[in-house]
């Protein structure tokens, strides 16, 4: 709990900053109270029957991913491990991206699955269904912790306040936003939050290379600091992934983070991919996810820059104080790599840039959070307690059930936010919560999508049993019986839930009955019509720059390069 | 104006005048700080780059452009989502 004890750090915000900030949330709470007005151009905006050209969900499907979590998380990985963090974009997200706009979203957009709770319901029957519903609800409460953590220690540097209280303002901050502003704010909360933080982020970066006197200054500072120069190169990554050895090191990457993890996250996160469904035709569904790869291509570098920058100019965070977090301890500062980004601002940006730059973050916690928090009410309110608690009863009911689940959900999420406090490193907790479920998740799915002996018992045996597997990594981990002391325990969890889930779902088909096949058609993809999967190239899905695979090759030519120049 | 009678253009709602115009204040707000605002110690304090200033050019650029591109290509939002589903579900 060394972070409750926080040092006495603030941000000197002035009314400028303030002003700035409030002009973001009148218009967004704004404009969500007019668009409401006229529901047809609003709503169908996103979430209108497959009407949209590309651009639209492209920047949607962005925006919904690059949160705060995101943003802080990742320059606080840059502050303590340096360059390596990039492999999170370069070889953990934008392969999958490409890999779901080519592979997957045909048959995601073909069959009009429209959410995974409803796959695995329809592929597996109940008892999969229920297991996933458990453990997505739960995933969306302990991710919501760490969003709540998050603003709460944004307040706490602004206004001065202990972690504790600051954790129960934020939650009430966004209880009653997301009354508020409901759906469509919400909605538009997303896709602007991106902007105001790139537009924060750009800035600092610029103004931080200055600082250190540009690139060859950054190397300089951080080659003489601890860590040395191995931050400076993404490969091998020992740092990031605890392996001694350079050769699992890399096999950690690019098969725990590279394959599992990113693979998992990508194609089974419906958060995402709903954004690519709501797009106009199958052409425009799969370049979704590949005109997003571009941005993440190089998001890394407003990103992790920072961090490193912080990670060297910051007084709380450099020299000693970065020896110290290093070796796991404390820093005599009181400060945690969480702060890089939040200390940097302090540091480099006048009122002004300083109020846009909180409003973005707070933005984007928000908008992290009222998605977190609606996940979990939409799948604990029909995928469990409608399915298997309380069946038949009025529409109403179940409308009264979810905001009173709402409710709950956040005071459950102070609590995990108090476990995420815990964490000097919130992205060591996050890829701990995508190994656990994730992982097992990704290999169900990808073995029922393309198997179509696999049966239902063997659905959610199993889901358990990779959950199961990616536990007891981290608890072995944990104790210290395994020594992984970088996000490598999290990696290797991933490949252990990913594996033993493969070997008991095989085991376990062979020992019952699988499904006939006449109920699997649209589920599996051996059994799904061809010319389901096609897209059209006339009209406006015509011209060599909207063939999506070749967009998608040449987001990986450029990934490819940058791997070797950094 | 044929196609004024299946779909409309999603005006004021459109996402990008909306991003247009908050980055378009924000960009107004920043270049009036830099230019009468900003102290020499805010300056110093940003390696002596006075970044509202230039933040609120780059801004004020980025919001003209997204208002261009509304201006230029309209979003049309279908006035009947089966219509539009038939038409693209090939």
């Amino acid at each position: 709990m060394t972070v409750l004890a926080q040092a006495d750090l603030r941000l000197d915000a002035n009314a400028i900053d303030y002003l700035l900030l409030a002009f973001y949330f009148l218009l967004v709470l704004g404009i969500g109270y007019l668009s409401r007005r006229q529901v047809s151009t609003s709503l169908d905006f996103f979430l209108s029957g497959r009407s949209l050209p590309a651009w639209v969900t492209g920047l949607a499907f962005i925006a919904a991913n690059l949160g705060a979590i995101e943003v802080m998380g990742m320059s606080a990985n840059g502050a303590q491990y340096g360059m390596p963090t990039a492999h999170y974009f370069w070889i953990g997200a934008v392969p999958a991206m490409l890999f779901l706009g080519i592979v997957m979203m045909p048959f995601y957009y073909g069959s009009k699955v429209r959410s995974v709770p409803e796959f695995m319901l329809r592929r597996f029957g109940k008892p999969a269904h229920l297991v996933n519903g458990i453990s997505f609800a739960l995933a969306q409460i302990l991710i919501a912790g760490a969003n709540l953590f998050l603003l709460a220690s944004v307040v706490n540097l602004l206004l001065g306040w202990p972690i504790w209280v600051s954790i129960i303002l934020a939650a009430v901050i966004v209880l009653s936003y997301t009354a508020l502003g409901g759906l469509s704010a919400a909605i538009y909360n997303e896709v602007l939050q991106f902007f105001v933080i790139v537009a924060a982020l750009l800035p600092l970066t610029i103004v931080g290379l200055y600082k250190v006197g540009g690139w060859e200054g950054l190397v300089d500072r951080i080659s003489g600091g601890p860590g040395g120069a191995e931050q400076l190169d993404s490969w091998p990554g020992n740092q990031l992934t605890g392996f001694g050895s350079n050769f699992l090191s890399v096999l950690g990457l690019v098969f725990g983070l590279g394959f599992v993890l990113s693979f998992g996250y990508w194609t089974t996160n419906f958060v995402e991919v709903q954004r690519a469904m709501a797009s106009k035709s199958m052409s425009a569904a799969r370049r979704t996810p590949i005109i997003g790869a571009f941005p993440k291509i190089l998001i890394p570098f407003i990103v992790i820059i920072p961090g490193m920058i912080a990670g060297v100019t910051v007084t709380e965070l450099a020299g000693e104080n970065k020896e110290a977090l290093l070796n796991g301890d404390a820093a005599p500062s009181g400060a945690t790599f969480n702060d890089a980004l939040l200390l940097l601002m302090r540091d480099l940006l006048p009122n002004g840039m300083l109020g846009i730059a909180i409003a973005g973050l707070l933005a984007s916690f928000m908008a992290g959070m009222a998605a977190n928090l609606s996940s979990f009410n939409t799948v604990f309110t029909y995928d469990i307690w409608q399915a298997y608690l309380k069946k038949d009863r009025p529409d109403d009911y179940y409308l009264r059930t979810g905001r009173v689940v709402t409710a709950a959900a956040t005071v459950l999420a102070i609590g995990t936010a108090f476990i995420a406090s815990t964490y000097s490193n919130l992205m060591d907790y996050l890829q701990q919560l995508f190994s656990f479920f994730n992982a097992p998740l990704f290999a169900t799915f990808i073995l029922g999508m393309f198997w179509k002996r696999m049966t239902p018992t063997a659905g959610w045996t199993g889901l358990v049993s990779g959950t199961a597997a990616a536990v007891t990594v981290f608890l072995l981990a944990e104790t210290g019986v395994w020594d992984l002391p970088g996000q490598g325990a999290s990696f290797v969890g991933a490949g252990a839930a990913f594996v033993v889930d493969v070997v008991v779902s095989v085991v376990v088909t062979y020992a019952t009955q699988p499904k006939p096949e006449p109920q699997l058609v649209g589920l599996v993809y051996s059994l799904t019509p061809k010319e389901n999967l096609r897209h059209s190239t006339t009209g406006e899905d015509a011209g060599w720059y909207r063939n999506p695979g070749l967009l998608a090759g040449i987001a990986l030519v450029i990934t490819i390069v940058l791997n070797f120049i950094f | 104006m044929a196609h004024e009678s299946r779909s409309r253009r999603a005006g004021v709602f459109d996402i990008r005048l909306i991003i247009a115009l908050l980055i378009g204040v924000y960009g107004a707000v920043l270049t009036v700080l830099g230019l009468g605002f900003t102290t020499d110690e805010d300056i110093a304090k940003a390696a002596n780059v006075n970044i509202n200033l230039w933040a609120g050019l780059a801004m004020l650029l980025f919001a003209g452009l997204f208002v261009l591109w509304t201006w230029l290509r309209p979003l049309r939002v279908p006035e009947d989502g089966q219509a539009m589903q038939q038409e693209s579900g090939e």
